[in-house]
C-alpha cells in the first residue's frame, strides 16, 4: 500500500463517516424541519393543557401547519399560554379559529388542533385564540361518569 | 565481561539514562546522565549509539528507512542526502545490497550489523554493545568481532562492549571489566587480566568449570537428593 | 484462610497500581498529542490502520443489528397494532445505545486488541527501548498518534453503524414485512431529536473511543515483554475495555437521558 492509496483510503473513512452523520441529521431526526426561521406567533390559553410539550405538532384537519415553541403559565388569570409558529405559507386562520388538545392514537402523544371560524380578518403575528379546548383529563372524565351514574 | 546474570545489561541502560542507579553517579562526557533534563537527556542520547542484541530494528521499516531514522527524526536534510548517508553506512557494514530487505527477512548477524549501521547514523562519539557476538556462526562472529575493531578505530569511537565471551572480546579489547555478584571482581588490559591475582576471575577467563576437589562433595549430594535420605 | 485474603489484598493493590499507573500514562499521553500534528503522515497512517480497516466490520454488523432490530421491533409492535412505529424503535435504539455500545465493543476486539499486540510486541523485541536510545520519545512516536486516531475514528465509525442500521431496518421493515416506507422515514424524523438523541449518541461515541483507545494502548505499553505477556494484555484490553464500555454507557445514559 503506498503512501498515496493510503491517504486516499482514509479520506474515504472520513467521507463515509461524516455522511453517515449527515444522512442521520436530516433523515433520522427532526433536523430538517427545524427552520423556525419562517413563521408568525400567535398564541392561545387554556385551562388545562395536559400533556401537552414544547415542539409538540399544531394541526388543521389532520396537516401539520406549525408548532408549540412555548408554555407558559399566566398567573393573572390562572390559565396556561400556549405559544405557537405557524408557517407562513397558512396564513388565513379567521380571528374565531378554535384551538382544541387532543390525544394522538394509544400511545399518547398531544397536539393542537385548529378549527377555522367564520370571521373575515385573519390571525396575524402576536394574535391569540379565544375559542379553546383544554385536555381531556382522564380523572374527571371518570368522576364525572361516576357522577352521572350514581344520580339517575 | 562476565556470567550471565550478572548485570551486564543493566550497566549499559544505567549509562544510557533508561534506568536510575540508587547510589552512585554516572558521568557522560562530563555531564551527569541521572541529573540531566529530559531535554539533555535526549541530546546527550544523540551522541551515543546502542547496539541491542536483537538488533531491536523497526519491523515495519525496510533496512534502508530503519538506518534512515535517525537522519528523519533529528535532522532535516533533503532526501538525497539522507540516501547518501545511510548507503555510506550500510557499505561500511557491508549490507548496502540489502537496503530493501524487511528486517524479518533478515539473519541474525544481519540484522544486527544493521543496527549497527543505524547506531552509526549520527556519527555517535561512542557505542555500547549488549551481547553482540550472542548466537552467531563462526564467520559472522569473525566478520563482527573485525567490524567492531575497525569501526572503533577509524571512526575513533569509544566503544563499550558487554558479553560474555571471552575469547572475542579479548581479541578486541583495549581495556576490560570482569564483573561478577555485581562488583568488579578485576580489571586490565588482556595481558593482565590473564595473569591476575583472583582465581575465579582466572577460572572464567580460561573457561574451566568446577575444579576437581569440589566434585566429590557434590556428589555425595547429589546422591542424597536422588536416595531422599542420607547414606551411611 | 488468611492466605486466600492476603491473596486477594495482593491483588486489589494490584489493581489499584495499575490504575494509577495507567492515569499517569494518559496524561503522559496527551501531553505528547500535540506533537502527533507535526507528523501527519503518521497519523494518517494510523487512522487507516484503525478506523478504515474497521470499517468493514462495522458496517456489516451494524447492517445484521439494524436487520435484527426491525425483525424483533415488528415482532413485538404488530401485537399492539403499532407496527407503523417500527421505524422509531429500529432509530431510537440504534442511536443511544446499540450504536455507540456494539461500536464501541467491536472496536475494542478488532483495534483495541491489534494495538495491544502491536506495541506489546514493539516493547517486548526491545523497539520501544532502541527508540529511547536512538533520542526519539515512544510515546510520541508510537502511542500518542496510535491514541488519537482510535479517539478520532471511533465517532466516524458509530455515525457508519447507526446509519447502516437504520437502513438494515428499513430493508427489512418496508422491503420484507410491508410496512408503508413513507411511515418509517416521517415517524422517525418527527420523534429523534437531532440534540437529545444524536449528539448524545455521538457524545457517547467519543468518550468510548477516547476510554477503549486509552486502555488498549496502556495495556501494550505496560505489557511483560514475553510472548505469553503479551497475550495476557491483549486479552487484558479487550475485557477491561468492554466492562469500562459497558458501565460508562450506564453513567452516561443515566447523565445524558435523565434519571
Amino acid at each position: 500500500m503506498t503512501t498515496r492509496m493510503i491517504e486516499v483510503m482514509v479520506g474515504v473513512f472520513v467521507a463515509i463517516g461524516l455522511a453517515a452523520l449527515f444522512m442521520l441529521a436530516m433523515k433520522v431526526s427532526n433536523l430538517s424541519d427545524f427552520n423556525q426561521g419562517s413563521g408568525y406567533q400567535i398564541s392561545a390559553k387554556f385551562e388545562n393543557i395536559g400533556g401537552l410539550k414544547v415542539k409538540s405538532p399544531v394541526t388543521v384537519s389532520g396537516v401539520r401547519v406549525g408548532r408549540v415553541v412555548g408554555i407558559s403559565y399566566d398567573s393573572r388569570e390562572f390559565n396556561a399560554v400556549v405559544h405557537m409558529q405557524i408557517e407562513d405559507q397558512y396564513n388565513d386562520f379567521p380571528m374565531d379559529t378554535s384551538a382544541s388538545i387532543y390525544t394522538a392514537g394509544l400511545l399518547g402523544e398531544q397536539y393542537i388542533a385548529l378549527e377555522p371560524g367564520a370571521e373575515t380578518e385573519v390571525l396575524k403575528n402576536g394574535d391569540t385564540i379565544d375559542y379553546t379546548q383544554s385536555a381531556l383529563v382522564l380523572e374527571n372524565i371518570i368522576g364525572q361518569f361516576m357522577v352521572n351514574m350514581t344520580s339517575e | 565481561m562476565g556470567p550471565s546474570g550478572t548485570g551486564k545489561t543493566t550497566l549499559l541502560k544505567l549509562i544510557g539514562g533508561q534506568l536510575r542507579p540508587e547510589k552512585g553517579v554516572i558521568r557522560v562526557d562530563g555531564l551527569d546522565v541521572h541529573r540531566l533534563s529530559r531535554k539533555e537527556l535526549y541530546a546527550l542520547r544523540k551522541r551515543m549509539g546502542m547496539l541491542f542484541q536483537t538488533g531491536a530494528l523497526l519491523t515495519d521499516l525496510s533496512v534502508f528507512e530503519n538506518v534512515a531514522f535517525p537522519y528523519r527524526e533529528h535532522t532535516k536534510l533533503p532526501e538525497n542526502m539522507i540516501r547518501d548517508l545511510v548507503l555510506m553506512k550500510l557499505e561500511a557494514v557491508g549490507l548496502r545490497t540489502a537496503r530493501n530487505l524487511m528486517p524479518s527477512e533478515l539473519s541474525g548477524g544481519m540484522a544486527r550489523r544493521v543496527a549497527l549501521a543505524r547506531a552509526m547514523a549520527l556519527d555517535p562519539m561512542m557505542i555500547m554493545y549488549d551481547e553482540p557476538f550472542t548466537g552467531l556462526d563462526p564467520i559472522t562472529l569473525g566478520h563482527i568481532v573485525d567490524l567492531i575493531r575497525r569501526l572503533n578505530d577509524a571512526l575513533g569511537l569509544t566503544s563499550i562492549l558487554v558479553s560474555h565471551d571471552v575469547e572475542e572480546t579479548l581479541s578486541i579489547a583495549d581495556f576490560a571489566y570482569v564483573i561478577a555478584e555485581g562488583k568488579v571482581a578485576d580489571s586490565g588490559t588482556p595481558k593482565t587480566l590473564a595473569e591476575s591475582s583472583n582465581t575465579w576471575v582466572r577460572q572464567f577467563l580460561e573457561g574451566q568449570t568446577d575444579k576437581a576437589e569440589q566434585l566429590s562433595e557434590r556428589a555425595k549430594d547429589y546422591l542424597d537428593d536422588l536416595m531422599g535420605e542420607k547414606r551411611a | 484462610m488468611l492466605n486466600a485474603l492476603q491473596h486477594m489484598g495482593h491483588r486489589a493493590l494490584g489493581m489499584f497500581e495499575r490504575l494509577g499507573r495507567s492515569a499517569l500514562f494518559f496524561l503522559q499521553v496527551l501531553i505528547s498529542l500535540p506533537s502527533v500534528f507535526l507528523r501527519p503522515r503518521l497519523l494518517i497512517q494510523e487512522i487507516y490502520s484503525v478506523g478504515t480497516l474497521s470499517l468493514l466490520i462495522i458496517m456489516v454488523s451494524g447492517s445484521f443489528v439494524g436487520m435484527v432490530l426491525g425483525l424483533q421491533g415488528y415482532v413485538t409492535l404488530a401485537k399492539f397494532g403499532a407496527a407503523e412505529s417500527l421505524g422509531v424503535v429500529v432509530a431510537l435504539s440504534l442511536v443511544r445505545e446499540l450504536g455507540p455500545v456494539v461500536t464501541a465493543l467491536l472496536f475494542a476486539g478488532r483495534a483495541g486488541s491489534a494495538l495491544t499486540a502491536e506495541i506489546g510486541l514493539m516493547k517486548a523485541t526491545e523497539q520501544l527501548s532502541g527508540m529511547e536510545m536512538m533520542a526519539v520519545d515512544p510515546m510520541k512516536r508510537v502511542i500518542a498518534p496510535r491514541f488519537l486516531a482510535g479517539a478520532f475514528s471511533m465517532p466516524l465509525l458509530v455515525t457508519t453503524f447507526i446509519a447502516v442500521g437504520v437502513l438494515g431496518g428499513y430493508f427489512v421493515g418496508v422491503g420484507l414485512l410491508g410496512i408503508d416506507s413513507g411511515a418509517y422515514w416521517s415517524q422517525i424524523q418527527s420523534k429523534v431529536d437531532f440534540y437529545d438523541d444524536i449528539y448524545n449518541g455521538l457524545i457517547k461515541g467519543v468518550v468510548f473511543g477516547i476510554v477503549v483507545t486509552w486502555i488498549a494502548v496502556f495495556e501494550g505499553y505496560d505489557t511483560v515483554p514475553t510472548s505469553e505477556g503479551v497475550s495476557r494484555s491483549t486479552t487484558r484490553t479487550v475485557v477491561n475495555s468492554s466492562l469500562a464500555v459497558l458501565a460508562l454507557d450506564f453513567v452516561l445514559t443515566g447523565l445524558m437521558f435523565g434519571i
